[in-house]
């Protein structure tokens, strides 16, 4: 099995496929603990900036790494709007709540998960020091527990369903500090985790898309970019769990499933292939060969540059590697590429024996390296150039990352990347430090409460879909775009304000997804299209005009739909207006219709419209026009 | 009466930290919860019982839907901790002696049981708090552990005692670790009570707990470990100046208020600018050159003290029948928070009248606490002159109570009281109102 990926015949049974998910999506509720708008803007009205200080465990011990870090003098500025955070989550107030709307919906999301509530809700505190939550730790609490997803190929367990809060959003990395800002924290977020019992990368499709639904299903929950967030956890037999962030799309992850088995699988041949070889982790040893006389007059330009900022060239010898870091683990990555990746805290790029003569190194150059470290046939080296320390620093990752090599797949955090394929992003996060956030008082749930929101569930989206069909006859595609597409809740709404059925949904599904290759229709807010059809319901825009409002309206979103309307002249004219229009269209043609008479229709009725389309009904011009032909031709 | 939890956990032989299988029924169903038995918490209504399960999460089970409970391996005994309480000095630092009254300026928590434990020992200090002992070499001392709201005139009186004991065997200055909702008022006893004051004493504390990464107390502390070696012979808070982790603010002990119920720079000095900016790196910026320095000599305890002193605030529909049943119980001096440049209703005019003819000291001070008062603008206030009130200029009716108590402990005559009022003993009372005073 090469880099192509003929996966379908894989028996990932055999390979011992484990995957688990976990899935956090925010709901549209007031922030978890105090009632501030949950809603991101870009608008900075304030800064503040704090430290963060490892605490002492019971048995007196910090982290050393971690006040070293402190000490080093780590600063994390915030940036806060004053509509959107307070001092809750300044931290310089005491929590309150939690929003009860979060908690029922999260819930409601229990019970559709087939779990079951806890009897009290106790919030934690998960210490988290990288500075996302300005506290240290981030609020979260078990809700419901020991639910679980059929699929055809088995039942998954869903151990438990959490609702926490959100985090910070980074908006910039120094070297010193970070910052961040701070309207995305205290955002409710419910966080679903699966057991590692998806076997078939299909079945992690199935269960997220159960799991997404049950979500939908609340209509409590946030839609767009960011407000949902599907890890996974994946591992083969004789491979390594490696967790997975960011995966946005649904349809994304069997994809994603199919290249890690693949990159675990070509890292178990490399590692079989360097045991044959007969290399041991202690072969490779951490030392820094100075090759930059080699490159005097090279025709890298980017070796080049650094030499003369004074710069230097280093070289580790990988003994036994040749061949191995070239060889392709993902399409289109390589060992070579997971070596860069590490690097990339240091340098930008890493040059490796396999990959030159190329980027403007010679054949004489790579000779003469090879003459320096005195490789063999069967070793390799990685070139950095950069200042000294730095290329120091950056080897120490590329020598790490290939005594792992050696022992198999290394466990570690990746990220999901638009390819399908992934990249390495930390170690794996120890066990996370919990104690009870002594500030909230639990909260108990009585048994006539849970009875209550049992009884009253949300409509699963496809019982909706076979609903829409039965109730408002539409199609069975346009009802599954309209729930699947989450457009589901606003069609209902507007069918209430009147709308029929049919018109609603073929503007919300098929205007609007036509016009997605021509703008960037994600612009295009619920305001805007309750307001278009407002001016449709009162009589001001025909229904031809939409496309033309939502169009304007991608490009412009700060417009309001009448705005556009009014711009564009797709405002309805009144009945004397388009008669008039209608009664020079027929004084023009005036002989035509003495010559043809009822014949004339077709013609009169496509010029008249081609002044009228979008500012006058069909039904009424083609009646006037019917009406002043017959007069004229008696 | 017993709590259900409390009955259950006997019943059932439960201990805290017991390993445990537990089933209860949740409508037709059976869940099954292994994990440790969490103590019950202080004042809930005990219907359940708390597990913390395996992957570090606490819940509550209803006692009442358990099914059955198995203990499957009992606590095991706490390894006991044992931590030095003096550290070997290091040659060529200062002395500071800190001294615990309640709260935690360091904490430990057992990330096992969920518990946070008060770490007051100088090894959990120097390993919570490494910087301070860069600084000086410290001597911790806990005095007492109580709440700051349950502070009393007795307890100054300790503190002030200690403080003296340590600076009078040559400790170079002395830290006062205090919960911060009453810490203004001790500082402002302190302020009276140590008299040829030569060193620094420091009240420090901190509005977001030790056991978070986030808590204001290691900074504070740092910073009011400089300030307890630098020039400063007078009492101060010191806490954070802005809700930055950047620079604390040293307020002179007689012209501080807490401000605000959580922010960390609750503390602002009231008609009277801080005395200096300190930055944990050892960088003091003066914001006045006006304090008293630190000299020689031994620091004297003058705790003589009345504690029959009341704080009596004026609103609208207030009568004189409070001062009245303070006068008949036997108090000694009242400090009237008065309205605006120091007034109370005309009719209430008559009841002070009658308590100064009983002997009993009323003074008056502002509730805009911003500015001074005066009793000559007005005719009420020309009354309330008349009837014998003493005002007190420009000090916090915080300050103006420990003060009239102070007072009170070393004269009983009203004149002598009124003279001791208006005089200026710690920085309680600045000769003019300067502009830059006012919301800082």
């Amino acid at each position: 099995m090469g880099a192509s990926g003929d996966l379908g015949r894989v028996n990932y049974e055999e390979l011992g496929l484990k995957v688990g998910l976990e899935i956090h999506r925010q709901l549209d509720t007031f922030k978890l603990f105090s009632p501030v708008p949950s809603d991101l803007s870009d608008e900075v009205d304030f800064t503040f900036e704090r430290r963060l200080r490892p605490t002492m465990s019971e048995l007196g011990e910090i982290d050393p790494a971690a006040l070293e870090e402190f000490k080093k003098g780590r600063k994390y500025i915030y940036e806060g709007n004053y509509k959107l955070t307070d001092l809750v989550y300044m931290d310089e107030e005491p929590p309150r709540g939690p929003d009860r709307e979060a908690l029922e919906v999260t819930l409601q999301i229990g019970y559709l998960l087939n779990a079951k509530p806890v009897d009290e809700v106790h919030f934690m505190r998960k210490i988290v020091i990288d500075g996302s939550n300005v506290s240290g730790f981030q609020r979260t609490a078990i809700v419901a527990v020991n639910g679980k997803v059929d699929t055809p190929w088995g039942s998954v367990g869903i151990p438990t369903v959490c609702l926490e809060e959100d985090a910070c959003r980074i908006v910039e990395r120094r070297e010193r500090e970070v910052i961040y800002r701070i309207d995305r924290l205290g955002i409710p977020l419910v966080e679903i985790s699966t057991t590692p019992d998806i076997h078939h990368p299909e079945q992690a499709k199935v269960v997220a898309k159960y799991i997404g639904d049950a979500l939908r299903a609340t209509r409590k929950v946030k839609r767009g970019l960011g407000t949902i967030r599907q890890d996974l956890n994946v591992s083969i037999k004789g491979g390594a769990r490696v967790e997975i962030k960011g995966v946005q799309e649904l349809d994304m992850i069997p994809l994603i499933i199919e290249r890690e088995v693949e990159r675990q699988l070509n890292l178990l041949k490399i590692r079989d292939e360097l045991k044959k070889r007969g290399v041991k982790p202690e072969d490779i040893k951490e030392e820094f060969y100075d090759v930059t006389d080699v490159f005097q007059n090279t025709g890298s330009k980017i070796i080049a540059r650094t030499i003369k900022n004074g710069g230097k060239v280093l070289a580790v010898r990988l003994p036994k590697f040749r061949g191995l870091i070239g060889k392709e683990i993902q399409p289109g990555r390589r060992l070579g590429t997971e070596m860069a990746d590490r690097a990339k805290k240091y340098v930008r790029g890493i040059f490796h024996i396999d990959e030159l003569p190329n980027y403007g190194i010679i054949q004489e150059e790579v000779n003469a390296v090879i003459e320096k470290l005195g490789l063999g046939e069967e070793d390799a080296f990685v070139l950095v150039a950069a200042e000294e320390e730095t290329a120091k620093n950056a080897l120490r990752e590329v020598i790490k990352r290939a005594k792992e090599a050696i022992e198999g797949v290394p466990e570690e955090t990746r990220r999901a990347l638009p390819d399908g394929n992934t990249q390495y992003m930390r170690p794996l996060p120890g066990k996370a430090r919990m104690y009870p956030e002594t500030d909230i008082p639990s909260i108990f749930l009585p048994p006539e409460e849970k009875e209550r929101i049992k009884a009253n569930l949300p409509e699963l989206p496809q019982e909706r879909i076979e609903r829409y069909i039965r109730e408002y006859r539409i199609d069975r595609s346009l009802a599954e775009t309209l729930v699947n597409d989450e457009r589901d809740e606003l069609f209902e709404e507007l069918v209430e304000k009147g709308v029929k059925p049919s018109l609603a949904a073929s503007i919300l599904v098929v205007v609007l997804k036509g016009l997605k290759k021509e703008v960037p229709i994600e612009n295009v807010t619920d305001e805007h299209i309750r307001e278009a059809f407002e001016l449709y319901l009162e009589g001001k825009i025909a229904k031809e005009a939409f496309e033309e409002i939502f169009k304007e309206l991608a490009l412009h979103p700060e417009k309001t739909a009448k705005q556009v309307a009014e711009e564009k002249g797709l405002t309805l004219l009144s009945e004397e207006e388009v008669e008039r229009i209608i009664d020079e269209v027929i004084q023009q043609n005036i002989e035509v219709i003495k010559a043809k008479g009822m014949g004339a229709m077709g013609m009169i009725m496509g010029r008249a419209m081609a002044k009228l389309r979008g500012r006058a009904d069909g039904k009424l011009v083609s009646s006037l026009v019917r009406k002043k032909i017959q007069k004229i031709a008696g | 009466m017993k709590r259900k939890v409390d009955e259950f956990m006997e019943r059932h032989g439960l201990g805290v930290g017991d390993l445990v299988r537990v089933v209860k029924r949740e409508g037709d169903e059976r869940v099954t919860f292994e994990g440790l038995v969490m103590p019950p918490y202080e004042l809930s209504p005990g219907e359940t019982l708390t597990i913390k399960l395996d992957n570090g999460y606490n819940i509550g089970v209803l006692i009442d839907a358990i099914e059955s409970i198995e203990i499957l391996e009992k606590a095991k005994e706490a390894p006991k901790m044992e931590f030095r309480e003096v550290l070997p000095r290091k040659e060529g630092l200062p002395s500071v002696t800190i001294l615990g009254t309640g709260g935690t300026i360091a904490s430990r928590i057992d990330y096992k049981t969920g518990a946070v434990h008060a770490a007051f020992t100088a090894e959990e200090l120097a390993k919570a708090v490494p910087e301070i002992f860069d600084i000086a070499n410290i001597t911790p001392k806990l005095l007492f552990n109580i709440m700051s709201e349950d502070m009393k005139p007795e307890y100054w009186k300790r503190i002030a005692h200690e403080t003296a004991k340590a600076l009078n065997s040559g400790e170079d200055g002395v830290v006062i670790a205090h919960g911060t909702d009453t810490m203004g008022y001790t500082a402002a006893a302190l302020s009276f009570m140590l008299r040829n004051l030569t060193k620094p004493v420091v009240l420090v504390g901190s509005q977001r707990s030790s056991d978070r990464p986030s808590s204001d107390a290691a900074m504070n502390l740092i910073c009011a470990t400089r300030m307890a070696v630098s020039d400063v012979a007078e009492v101060m808070v010191v806490m954070h100046g802005e809700t930055s982790d950047t620079y604390c603010l040293a307020h002179r002990g007689t012209k501080v208020r807490k401000m605000h119920t959580s922010r960390r720079d609750t503390f602002r000095s009231i008609n009277d600018i801080p005395i200096a900016k300190v930055w944990t790196d050892g960088k003091i910026e003066y914001l006045r050159d006006d304090y008293r320095k630190r000299g020689e000599g031994e620091v004297e305890v003058d705790d003589r003290f009345e504690e029959k002193v009341a704080i009596l605030k004026i609103y609208p529909g207030v009568t004189g029948e409070l001062l009245e049943f303070l006068v008949d119980r036997g108090y000694k001096g009242v400090v009237i928070e008065g309205t605006g440049l120091g007034h109370t209703p005309n009719d209430m005019i008559p009841a002070i009248e009658r308590a100064v003819e009983n002997g009993v000291a009323v003074c008056m001070t502002s509730q805009c606490l911003y500015g001074r008062v005066n009793l000559n603008v007005y005719s009420t206030g020309r009354r309330l002159l008349k009837a014998g009130v003493i005002p007190c200029e420009d000090m916090l009716p915080e300050t103006a109570y420990v003060k009239l108590g102070w007072v009170l402990g070393h004269t009983d005559d009203l004149e002598e009281v009124g003279r001791m009022m208006l005089t200026n003993y710690a920085g309680e009372i600045t000769p003019y109102t300067k502009y830059n005073t006012y919301l800082i």
